[in-house]
């Protein structure tokens, strides 16, 4: 390995890339030092997969740079390839061929030999917990499984940065569960990571640094504390049991807010921003609901998610910008019915 | 991780290292991309049942009808038209899976990687070939079994099998290129369509062209399926080979050097 070279694994400056009008990328910049794991954030549409396949070699950028391990992913494309793994956003297995099938072959494209190509491939099949079905056809694995076969694919060649373009999406929740594991385990053995995702908690669980971005464009970088901190203090946090109560709840409240409250149509969840006084507000509000009559479950407070920051740095929730129409979607936890509504006609 | 001791590849390799990868990958793509058609039972049906069933319907269906001035009748005339078919054929195998394997980030993955950059491509013709080669000898084995012989020698039925291939391998490089360009597995195929079945049933492989309309005979005379089927029952049969032959070859090779770069350029920006 090029331990010789001692910048960071990735580096990206200005880069830009365009399809037409759509500005996929508008000038991002990025470092990641060796061995670390980089989340990039972003709901659909901001320029995750665009900035992967730059850095991947498979897309040209129009302006700005990016080294990986110090080479230029336009000019020493074929060096950049050398040492980098890619895991795309669709699993890019044969399912045709067995799982090891699968693995040998790219062992033989990576150069290794016959017999090392094998041994890699029982290898890679035991760390992923493929073994059992290691000679069964890809087609007849789960998503889970076919998304650990496809991760297995990219490590073949044990590159020393990896790009892993949203790995839970599409998973149920355990094997999402699963795949964290895996993931940790390989940055455990030094693996530079840079690893995209629409999910804010799975940033926040495997990132060192986290890149929001939206629109193309890099909206705020920083540790996961680093970002909460942006949201500026605590959230009181609380749930009415009697859903046509919320909006009394609200107005009870909001003399503590520090910024726009937020309910969860989904959940009932209401937060309220407090700012760095939490405790003054915690006594503050239990004392003005208890005035207003209103029962709360689950009342306290929290450090804020990764979700209140990007309401605070956006001004929305991790919305999906639908390309074609311009409209916007509610995606993932927060979709939903409106459950308040129904709860409302069902007592009345 | 348990440590298997691989070497990963330290520097740029060298000219000769370069020169011997791009052959073993392009056998490691091809073998792969067997290995996925023997595992696919509709494939299998697609590419020999189907040029079987065309030799039997037309031998015994629609043969009867049809008058032709060749020695041996019509079962002779109707098995170069076939083969050539057969041939042409072969090369929706190859748009589609290139279509698909675009589409399910296979390339992304492959292009990715520090193998030859050629591989792909020349993978997938070299394995398209060969099934095209093992379907063409099948659907000969069925004309003999049907009453066709080759009657004019061994080494012009080898070299009718040979210029075979040769379309064969012309209309799957027009196929990687719109796979590639179009990356839709579905459009892919109906684009197929729109344009094989024409011009080989409106060539000389299953009817005398004579026994066409007029407007249809003209573009019948001179399309380029045509003249390698003329040439190739001109090798099976005996009878004039020279002029289908030219023309044939000089299409061929029109559409090699149209078509072969702009199947790796289409690779090269799969996008
Ligand atoms: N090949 C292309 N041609 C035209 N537009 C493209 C192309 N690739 C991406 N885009 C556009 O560029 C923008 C960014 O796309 P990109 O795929 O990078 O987003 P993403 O963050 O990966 O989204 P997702 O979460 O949906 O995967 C989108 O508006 C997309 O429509
Ligand atoms: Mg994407």
């Amino acid at each position: 390995m090029e331990q010789s070279f001692a910048g960071p694994a990735i580096l990206v400056e200005g880069l830009t890339k365009s399809f037409g009008d759509v500005h996929a990328l508008r000038g991002i910049d990025l470092s990641v030092p060796r061995g670390t794991v980089l989340g990039v954030l972003g709901p659909n549409g901001a320029g995750k997969t665009t900035a992967v396949r730059i850095l991947t070699t498979l897309l040209r950028p129009d302006g700005g740079r990016a080294l990986v391990e110090g080479h230029d992913v336009v000019r020493e494309a074929s060096a950049v390839r050398r040492s980098i793994g890619l895991a795309g956003q669709s699993a890019a297995i044969q399912i045709e061929l067995t799982g090891r099938e699968n693995l040998e072959i790219i062992g033989r494209l990576y150069h290794l030999g016959r017999a090392a190509s094998k041994a890699r491939a029982t290898e890679l099949l035991e760390q992923f917990d493929l073994t059992e079905a290691a000679d069964r056809a890809a087609k007849t694995f789960s998503g889970g499984m076919q998304r650990r076969l496809d991760l297995a694919a990219s490590l073949v060649g044990q590159p020393q940065v990896l790009f892993l373009d949203e790995p839970t999406t599409g998973l149920d929740p355990r094997s999402r569960l699963g795949m964290w594991e895996v993931i940790r385990s390989l940055v455990a053995g030094g693996t530079t990571l840079l690893l995209t995702t629409q999910y804010l908690d799975e940033a926040d669980e495997l990132a060192d640094e986290i890149v929001v971005i939206d629109h193309g464009e890099v909206i705020a970088a920083g540790t996961s504390t680093e970002l909460k901190g942006r949201v500026g203090g605590d959230v009181l946090e609380f749930t009415v049991p009697d859903r046509p109560r919320v909006g009394d709840a609200v107005a009870a409240v909001t003399k503590l807010a520090e910024g726009e409250p937020h309910i969860d149509e989904g959940t009932g969840v209401v937060s309220v921003p407090v700012g760095v006084n939490g405790s003054d507000a915690l006594i503050q509000s239990v004392r003005s609901l208890d005035e207003a009559g209103i029962e709360t479950s689950g009342l306290g407070l929290r450090r804020p998610s990764l979700d209140d920051v990007f309401l605070a740095l956006t001004g929305h929730a991790a919305e999906e910008e639908d390309a074609d129409t311009g409209g916007k979607r509610r995606r993932g936890r927060r979709k939903g019915q409106p459950e308040a509504e129904k709860a409302g006609r069902a007592s009345s | 991780m348990t440590a298997i001791a691989i070497q990963p590849a330290p520097g740029a390799p060298g000219l000769v290292t370069r020169a011997r990868w791009a052959v073993s990958d392009t056998l490691t793509i091809s073998k792969r991309n067997l290995l996925v058609w023997a595992r696919v039972p509709a494939y299998i049906v697609f590419t020999v049942i189907q040029p079987v069933m065309f030799v039997l319907m037309f031998r015994y269906v629609f043969g009867g009808a049809i008058k032709v001035n060749v020695p041996g009748g019509y079962v002779n005339f109707l098995m170069p038209g076939i083969l050539g078919q057969t041939a042409a054929f072969a090369c929706f195998g190859t748009a589609i899976s290139l279509a698909q394997e675009l589409k399910k980030g296979v390339i992304d993955r492959f292009r990715s990687m520090p193998m030859a950059r050629s591989a792909v491509l020349a993978g997938r013709l070299v394995a398209d070939t060969g099934r095209m080669t093992v379907t063409i000898l099948i659907v000969i084995g069925v004309g003999y079994a049907v009453g066709f012989r080759f009657i004019n020698g061994v080494g012009p039925a080898i070299g009718m099998v040979v210029l075979a291939i040769f379309l064969g391998i012309a209309c799957c490089l027009i196929a990687a290129f719109t796979g590639l360009a179009i990356g839709d597995e579905e459009s892919v195929q109906a684009f197929g369509l729109i344009w094989l079945f024409p011009v080989t049933f409106l060539s000389s492989a299953f009817v005398p062209i004579s026994t066409m309309p007029g407007w249809l005979q003209a573009f019948a005379n001179n399309q380029p399926i045509t003249f390698v089927i003329d040439a190739m029952r001109g090798m099976a049969l005996g009878g004039s080979i020279a002029t289908p032959l030219w023309k044939a070859i000089a299409w061929l090779v029109g559409i090699f050097v149209v078509f072969a770069p702009l199947a790796v350029r289409a690779y090269k920006r799969a996008a």
